[in-house]
């Protein structure tokens, strides 16, 4: 149930890119296809779940114990560019189908501060491991269906006649914020 | 103060540094993907467009293709015979000369000559308009003119002129991109230079095309028993050219009363 909790929590009411404004670079960067969005939104599952697992490891069981968690931004930093790197080399080895589907937003991930987020967060608030994973896929899979979303709202838009002054990034911020406001509504969810 | 309160970190982020690293270099022998050395000569050789012309997912997947062998030298409609050359040169084959195609919109239904059903005041979109009882227009298949293929066209080929999409021949270059966006499938690649062509995609009955738009087709068969080379045929009330067979003698665009089959060039 507590596992529950925290996968609605992570998904809905502390929505990565809707309530927290992280990961906001790809969010804008890759939504103007619901296709590529989709992409990037299996991507950053794939990618979140691995480094929260990874993070949580290095944290508890080196950190910790060393009295070093003061260090855990740069831990993280080190530990997601390294594991992503990683990962898509194993990717591009053992399944190119795969690669060629995801291949192109890896690189994307590296530096997404959700990631970062997810790991950082999973430590302030001493989840273990098991929740610490659940969270990093809540998280993940809301940062797909906000980016998922989005990309379906500017494919609309992309139809539209435009005032020229508000055209392209400016309404897509305005309509970000719009979409922000609407997740607003979810914090009202008491779990 | 204990001089392994700045040991430790040093050593702790430093090492893991170092075995993240090396454990990266590692995999990047041990996982190391074989790439043809040719690849990359291939990929520069091409316009790098990326427009998907032809047929595959960009230029990097183009240059790919044809290292393997699956795709053709002349694969790049964009860069035609010459880039073709040079990927020959590359991969150590004689080029073919490919044939210059252009973009061709197969309807001449313009403000002036096709009725409209009622007035459309939506989105300017062709893909929206269609999906209101077809479009405003009377013909089902004709050209819409709000401009998907205009915004499509990343070489500024395509522009709306009277109501109905027109290609500007000299800038095309055939990519293809324009045909997947029309949502009534008018525009075909022809020929560059290609004499006769036909200017209607109507299938209608005889008359209904006759009272939807005054240059249409209606497959009277005139062109077809009137050509010499016999390169014209009338498939569904619509005359169809075999460029290959047409020699541009005129005889079929002076005996079309809606002169649906035009000359061009």
């Amino acid at each position: 149930m507590n596992l529950l909790v925290i996968l609605i929590t992570a998904v809905f009411i502390n929505n990565y890119v809707m309530s927290q404004f992280l990961g906001i670079c790809p969010f804008l960067g890759v939504s103007k296809k619901v296709e590529t969005a989709a992409g990037m939104g299996v991507a950053v599952i794939f990618v979140m779940a691995l480094a929260s697992a990874a993070s949580w490891l290095v944290f508890n069981f080196i950190l910790v114990p060393l009295k070093l968690d003061y260090l855990y931004n740069i831990a993280f930093i080190l530990i997601i560019a390294s594991l992503v790197q990683f990962v898509e080399m194993f990717i591009k080895k053992s399944s190119p189908s795969l690669y060629q589907a995801l291949g192109v937003f890896l690189p994307l991930i590296t530096t997404n501060c959700a990631v970062l987020g997810v790991a950082v967060s999973n430590m302030q608030k001493g989840y273990n491991f098991i929740e610490a994973v659940v969270n990093g896929v809540g998280g993940a899979v809301g940062f797909a269906l906000a980016i998922i979303l989005f990309a379906g709202i500017r494919e609309r838009i992309a139809r539209n006649k435009i005032l020229p002054a508000v055209q392209g990034f400016p309404l897509a911020l305005i309509s970000a914020g719009l979409m922000s406001i609407a997740f607003l509504g979810f914090s009202g969810l008491s779990l | 103060m204990d001089i392994t309160s700045i040991l430790y970190p040093v050593l702790s982020i430093g090492g893991m540094g170092v075995v993240f690293g090396a454990f990266l270099g590692f995999a990047a022998i041990k996982f190391k993907v074989e790439t043809d050395p040719r690849v990359p000569k291939v990929r520069e050789c091409l316009p790098g467009a990326n427009c998907g012309g032809c047929g595959y997912a960009g230029c990097d997947a183009l240059a790919d293709a044809i290292v393997k062998g699956e795709a053709p030298v002349n694969g790049c409609p964009v860069g035609g015979a010459a880039v073709a050359e040079k990927v020959g040169a590359v991969m150590g084959v004689k080029a073919g000369a490919g044939e210059k195609m252009v973009a061709f919109v197969k309807c001449n239904g313009n403000c002036d000559a096709a009725g409209t059903k009622y007035e459309y005041f939506g989105i300017e979109d062709c893909e929206m308009e269609a999906n209101l009882a077809g479009g405003r227009k009377l013909c089902s298949y004709g050209c819409l003119g709000d401009g998907n293929c205009v915004k499509a066209c990343n070489f500024g080929a395509l522009r709306i002129e009277n109501g109905i999409a027109v290609v500007d021949e000299e800038k095309c270059v055939a990519c293809g991109a324009c045909t997947k966006v029309c949502p009534k499938h008018l525009i075909d690649l022809v020929p560059y230079g290609s004499p006769v062509r036909v200017q209607c995609n109507s299938n209608d009955m005889p008359k209904v095309s006759k009272d939807n738009c005054s240059n249409a087709c209606m497959g009277c068969q005139l062109c077809a028993r009137n050509c010499p080379e016999k390169a014209v045929s009338i498939n569904a009330f619509l005359a169809k050219v075999d460029y290959s067979k047409c020699t541009g003698c005129g005889t079929c665009t002076e005996k079309c009363p809606t002169k649906a089959i035009k000359h061009f060039n």
